[in-house]
């Protein structure tokens, strides 16, 4: 997902520290300085905190059963609170769930190793290293902007190491920038805006327009919608196209804009901030009035919950009902999930919690932490999530995790999901032949 | 070094917002010359040297050096012709040296000021203390010039200006701040370059001492307009000057 | 037509928000010459306390509107606050400082306001009586905007008559245009600085407050409106309240229009406007020229010299870096890298800075200029790393000479505008020129071929260049070329009277500043892997700023240092909290007010001390 970027960069967000701090750290750290002290450079003993933990990871080589299996997960928590706590408190869940079954590959635990990436590739990089060199983690995981889980897919590419993205929805990752050892969870902008053609194609309406943050996340889900409609209808036109910088719409110019081609039905790809100025200005200058909505994304709990009783009425979108969900498996897992944290799951709860499981699985699978056997258990690797069962296809390693197609409504003062149904990714996804042609030789 | 320096200014104008600060003024200046500009405050002696370096562009009047036109050109081109000028209230460069003052204008005059290798505080360093020894600054040469004596920093802008080997030499108050006996001082000093160097000066000064002391020639202000030019005496003879000027001062 | 008729509307609705705001920022710059960073800080902080407010009185039209006042006046006070306890002690500082002390503040809001009101989005009560819309030549148009229409203008005539009809409004003025005068009738300049401060920030908590209806109140209001601001009040002539109102104006149509025209590139549009006007009109269009161009740090500097055994020092230092890889991991020498590439591009603004007082806000740019030449190199041609390396230097300075010839033009706080100016558009067009940058998915797998591939060589080569840039640089300090860039700082009058053409001096320096972090963006983006548009975004140019003044801005080491500590602290002492906005607000505070000389002129204090005591 590519929510709430600071849109010119203005203010990113950096560094954290998070609760999963390592007992060993501060051992490492004191025979590091030990081995500094020897030093006789100045500067070396200023990088002390960087010099590595090959102790630490010396000990964990002399009980090789016993010591747990590392995950190292990178996410912009400083900067996009909002969506990656529920995600942290997925794989949380995951974790202890894994464990208190007694661990992986007979008894050893499952640790993840969580940093901040600040909103900042480059920053994301950096610390995708520390992970590798010093915590020695088996796999990488997690990732929230496109471009950050763009990066440290070429980072795990370069390094041989697996990496799970969870949320990046860039269709990159796993096409035009795919690679072996990157694999992606959540269903990507094709299959949530081919998800939503489906529906559009069924309306009467012919003359359509887009309004989508001006960046990729918003240009390729236009570029899909589009050319994925036209294919259903040809008789569609589309007659306006707006494009906001991401979080400074101009609501009333461009509500005004949109209106003013008089479109029968509008395609929208704003979210967050941006989304709730132009719901508003919309409402209030008629643009909704006898026309269809179809929104990306607009159907979950992180975007429709912040508009309370003014979340728009009857717009066909995706997203994640999840109090409506009654599966055994998304009854099972929401039940543990509102006992442990004390609130309801959001989809970002739901990524976070499946990334885990499948990265327990894939090692279970494996039998091994080797990161090649790792990368050929994921492939094809099939498991159950809470939306039922996922596999990640081995032709290009996305996940077949769908998402919930339906219409807004307002509730009991908020914002929910009326007659919808689950879309399975497998069904929205192209065909292993199509996908070969769009990634580049392995 | 030429003979024949010969600035020529004929008519010049200025008003600021309907004020004239300078109107008519017109002289002429020969190697050899002196020439004392004064006037009471406000008569319009700084705005005649900004006039005349370049720094303000004048409503009319033309300065010719040698026959070339100056209105027009910004300070620098004017400088590089052979105007060099010392301010009023002294502009040296305070992060430096006073030996890399003096050098600056010297790299300045040589043309080498876009060099990116060779340091600067070894290029002409001995012509800079000639220099400075010529106006008594040498023993000062490594003092930071930021935290110098008044009457030495007014020392050190006359090496600046001599250093750029100028024609003429245009010098707002050389002498303000100075003890006494040191205005005389300085005053004898340039007189000696003048007869040494062919120069031919112009300044302004308030101390009527070193004006009648030293000047060959004296033109005088009021209120931008000319009243009254000539040699010394005949000057503070005249009945205009002494009503208007001397009387104020007096 | 009458669609363009409400579009002009949407624009004068968009301008009254955009003038509550400039306004404020303005009057507090025209009295304290200070560009206060943190103005954007008391809108958002203004929308924060008009939402809490108005969720609980804000039903009937009463509370509203009183709930909209009280949290401007609460912003006012905060402002008030901020002047007492940190401007006070900024009036007689460079402007560095005073950019970097108000930008600290910034950051520690904005993790106050995440603290107490959390971080998602907050979308409040619509205004009462105001919820409607009326139609207008057939078009629906809200009542709320129609409203904002007209306080726009009632806004400047209540101010117009606070400055023209009342004693406090004519001392303000008479501050303005002369900050000793107010003393010397008989006012105590500091209360009145004090007001004025309450003023401008309440306008800016106004402008927020009246936001709460219109769209979701969040923690990224602060930036995205000082920017604009800034944009607003430059055009308009820093100081000037009618220019401000103009230039809303202006903007507010150019925003309404231009989305119809060029829905494409309207991030670029403004700053486009923002540079035209400058260049066309160096005050802005109803600005003065400053009566006394505030140039940084000409009063403190002190002669830069050599340093007995500095070279011996350098060789030292560089002999013990070049030997870490035999004893440290493969993180310590990615940090490590990292800080050698910083410390070049620290040193490439120093050279501005430090040399000629040109306080650039967009150094940045050339960083990622740099970064993108050689990854744009590698990606559509497939140059070896070599070529791509020298590259972009080559870039960034093209791209530095070209913008250097525009900012140069000014001085001062235009100067330093201009330049976040043009890092702006640099920033845009990377960021949505998709197909040909990768937009902000950037560009991967940029990596170094084999033999440099390893961690200790490309840190060793990283050493070898930079090292090599950072001598060229000292050497061009301390060369001819750098002392007239000094003696333009130190007296500009005084240089051009000698034959120095102090504006070519500077327009090099830009032009080799930016090559310099050209290569350092070069070096940044193999190291990387990949490159994407936050290398050019604000923060990085903030980040460089904060290594220069960190280590001292008067000494050539010192921005060395700087870029190593920042970039330790940022790497690791940072990690230890989640607080980090906060952290680093503070340390800037505090760098600012205690520590003006930076690392190395502290320590270079200490040691004089000691020496002589001795």
């Amino acid at each position: 997902m590519n929510a709430g970027r600071p849109p010119d960069g203005a203010v990113s967000v950096r560094k954290p520290a998070l609760p999963q701090r390592h007992l060993q750290r501060r051992d490492a750290r004191r025979m590091m300085n030990r081995r500094q002290t020897l030093s006789l450079l100045g500067a070396a003993a200023l990088l002390a905190p960087l010099a590595g933990h090959a102790p630490a990871a010396l000990a964990q080589g002399a009980s090789q059963t016993a010591a747990p299996i590392r995950v190292g997960e990178i996410n912009s928590y400083t900067g996009l609170p909002a969506f990656t706590i529920p995600y942290r408190q997925g794989w949380q869940l995951a974790v202890e769930e894994v464990n208190a079954r007694g661990g992986l590959l007979g008894g050893r635990k499952l640790e993840v190793v969580s940093r901040d990436d600040a909103g900042k590739p480059d920053d994301a990089v950096r610390v995708a290293q520390e992970l590798l060199s010093n915590e020695k983690v088996e796999l990488l995981a997690g990732t929230y902007f496109s471009h950050i889980g763009l990066a440290v897919a070429d980072f795990a590419a370069r390094n041989k190491v697996p990496f799970v993205a969870a949320e990046p929805l860039t269709d990159a990752i796993t096409w035009s920038k795919g690679n072996r050892y990157t694999f992606r969870l959540r269903p990507s902008t094709y299959m949530q805006a081919s998800m939503l053609v489906e529906e559009a194609a069924k309306l009467p309406a012919r003359r359509w327009a887009t309004v989508a943050p001006n960046y990729e996340y918003g240009q390729s889900a236009v570029t899909w919608f589009r050319q994925l409609l036209k294919e259903k209808r040809p008789d569609v036109e589309f007659v306006a196209e707006q494009w906001p910088a991401q979080g400074k719409l101009e609501a009333g110019p461009t509500v005004q804009a949109l209106a003013a081609a008089n479109p029968e039905a509008i395609f929208n790809v704003t979210f967050g901030a941006d989304l709730a100025k132009l719901v508003r200005e919309g409402e209030g200058r008629g643009l909704f009035r006898n026309r269809k909505v179809v929104s990306l994304l607009t159907g979950e709990p992180e975007y429709l919950d912040p508009m309370k009783d003014e979340a728009p009425e009857g717009w066909i979108v995706t997203g994640y009902p999840q109090e409506q969900i009654d599966t055994p498996e998304h009854k099972a897992f929401r039940d543990a999930y509102t006992a442990r944290f004390k609130e309801t799951p959001r989809q970002g709860s739901v990524v976070g919690y499946a990334t885990l499981m499948a990265i327990a699985a894939a090692v279970e699978k494996a039998g091994s932490t080797d990161p090649e056997k790792l990368v050929d258990a994921l492939s094809g690797l099939s498991i159950s999530s809470p939306f039922g069962p996922v596999v990640f296809r081995a032709s290009d390693h996305q996940a077949t995790m769908g998402a919930y197609v339906g219409t807004t409504t307002v509730k009991d003062g908020r914002g929910t999901m009326k007659d919808w149904r689950y879309a399975d990714g497998a069904a929205y996804l192209p065909g292993d032949e199509a996908v070969r042609a769009l990634r580049p030789a392995n | 070094m030429s003979a024949a320096n010969r600035l020529e200014v004929r008519d010049l104008h200025r008003s600021f917002g309907g004020v004239r600060a300078v109107s008519g003024v017109s002289f002429t200046l020969e190697s050899g010359d002196l020439l004392a500009l004064i006037g009471p405050n406000g008569a319009g002696k700084s705005t005649c040297f900004n006039l005349l370096n370049g720094q303000l562009r004048p409503d009319a009047g033309s300065v010719r050096l040698d026959g070339a036109e100056l209105v027009g050109l910004p300070p620098r081109r004017i400088w590089a012709l052979g105007v060099g000028r010392t301010f009023q209230i002294t502009a040296t460069f305070a992060s430096m040296t006073v030996a890399e003052n003096v050098q600056m204008v010297l790299l300045s005059r040589a043309r080498r000021l876009f060099g990116l290798w060779r340091p600067a505080s070894a290029c002409f360093r001995d012509e800079a203390l000639a220099l400075l020894a010529r106006v008594g600054m040498d023993a000062q040469a490594d003092r930071p010039c930021g935290v110098l004596a008044y009457g030495d920093l007014k020392r050190v802008e006359l090496a600046m200006a001599l250093a750029g080997d100028p024609k003429i030499l245009l010098m707002d108050e050389p002498t303000a701040g100075m003890a006494p006996f040191e205005r005389l001082e300085l005053m004898a000093l340039t007189a000696s370059l003048v007869r040494e160097r062919g120069l031919a000066v112009l300044f302004t000064e308030h101390d009527m001492d070193v004006v009648f002391g030293h000047a060959t020639r004296v033109l005088v202000l009021d209120r931008g307009r000319p009243i009254a030019e000539g040699t010394p005496e005949s000057v503070r003879a005249d009945a205009r000057v002494q009503s208007v000027y001397l009387g104020d001062e007096a | 037509m009458s669609f363009l008729l409400v579009q002009a509307l949407s624009g004068l609705a968009t301008a009254a928000t955009l003038f509550l705001v400039s306004s404020g920022l303005t009057i507090v710059f025209g009295v304290t010459r200070i560009v206060n960073f943190a103005h954007g800080s008391f809108y958002m902080l203004g929308a924060y306390l008009g939402w809490s407010l108005v969720e609980r009185f804000g039903t009937g039209v009463g509370g509203f509107w009183a709930s909209v006042v009280a949290a401007a006046l609460g912003a006012g006070a905060l402002g008030a606050l901020m002047e007492v306890a940190l401007l006070r002690r900024l009036y007689r500082s460079p402007e560095l400082f005073q950019l970097l002390g108000t930008f600290g503040v910034v950051l520690v809001l904005q993790d106050a306001a995440s603290w107490i009101w959390g971080s998602e989005d907050l979308l409040g009560r619509r205004a009462p009586g105001l919820k409607g819309s009326v139609e207008i030549l057939g078009q629906p148009f809200p009542l709320y905007d129609l409203m904002l229409i007209g306080l726009g203008p009632l806004v400047l005539g209540l101010l117009w008559l606070l400055f023209n009809r009342t004693r406090w409004g004519t001392l303000v003025r008479a501050a303005t245009q002369d900050r000793d005068m107010a003393s010397a009738l008989g006012v105590d300049p500091a209360r009145l600085f004090t007001g004025v401060l309450f003023l401008g920030s309440a306008l800016a908590g106004l402008g927020g407050a009246l936001q709460v209806p219109r769209e979701a109140v969040n923690l990224h209001m602060d930036m995205a409106i000082v920017v604009e601001a800034f944009v607003v009040v430059v055009v308009g002539g820093m100081g000037s309240l009618t220019g401000a109102f103009l230039a809303s104006l202006l903007i507010g149509q150019l925003q309404a229009f231009g989305i119809l025209v060029f829905p494409q590139i309207t991030l670029v549009l403004v700053f486009l406007f923002m540079a035209v006007v400058l260049v066309l009109r160096p005050h802005g269009l109803m600005g003065r020229a400053e009566e006394t161009p505030p140039t940084a740090p000409a009063a403190l500097a002190p002669p830069l010299t050599a340093g007995r055994g500095a070279g011996w020092g350098a060789a030292l230092l560089l002999a013990a870096l070049a030997l870490v890889p035999l004893v440290a991991g493969d993180y310590a020498l990615i940090v490590l890298t990292e800080m050698v590439i910083l410390a070049l591009l620290a040193a490439s603004l120093h050279l501005l800075i430090g040399l000629g007082g040109l306080v650039s806000f967009g150094h940045a740019a050339w960083f990622g200029l740099g970064a993108y030449g050689a990854a744009l190199l590698v990606k559509h041609l497939g140059a070896p790393m070599p070529l791509a390396l020298a590259a972009a230097p080559l870039v960034a300075g093209i791209g530095a000479l070209i913008a250097g010839w525009f900012c140069v033009r000014r001085s001062g706080l235009y100067f330093a505008m201009l330049t976040l100016a043009f890092a702006q558009i640099v920033w845009s067009v990377t960021f949505q020129w998709y197909g040909f940058t990768g937009g902000d998915n950037g560009i991967v797998g940029v990596w170094p071929p084999p033999w440099a591939a390893g961690k200790a060589a490309y840190y060793w080569l990283t050493l070898g260049l930079c090292a090599g840039a950072l001598a060229l640089l000292r050497r061009a300090a301390f060369a001819p070329f750098g002392y007239a860039l000094r003696a333009g700082r130190d007296s500009a009058l005084r240089a051009e009277s000698v034959g120095i053409d102090v504006r070519r001096h500077q327009w090099l320096a830009f032009a080799l500043a930016g090559s310099a972090a050209g290569l350092a963006g070069g070096l940044y983006a193999f190291s990387k892997g990949s490159v994407f548009p936050t290398l050019m975004a604000v923060p990085v140019s903030v980040d460089a700023l904060v290594m220069v003044l960190m280590g001292g801005i008067q000494t050539v080491a010192g921005p060395l240092a700087g870029a190593a500590v920042f970039h330790l602290l940022e790497a690791e002492v940072m990690r230890m909290t989640e607080l980090w906005r906060l952290a680093l607000g503070l340390v800037i505070v505090a760098l600012v007010l205690l520590f003006p000389k930076g690392i190395v002129g502290f320590l270079a204090d200490v040691l004089a001390d000691r020496r002589r005591r001795a």
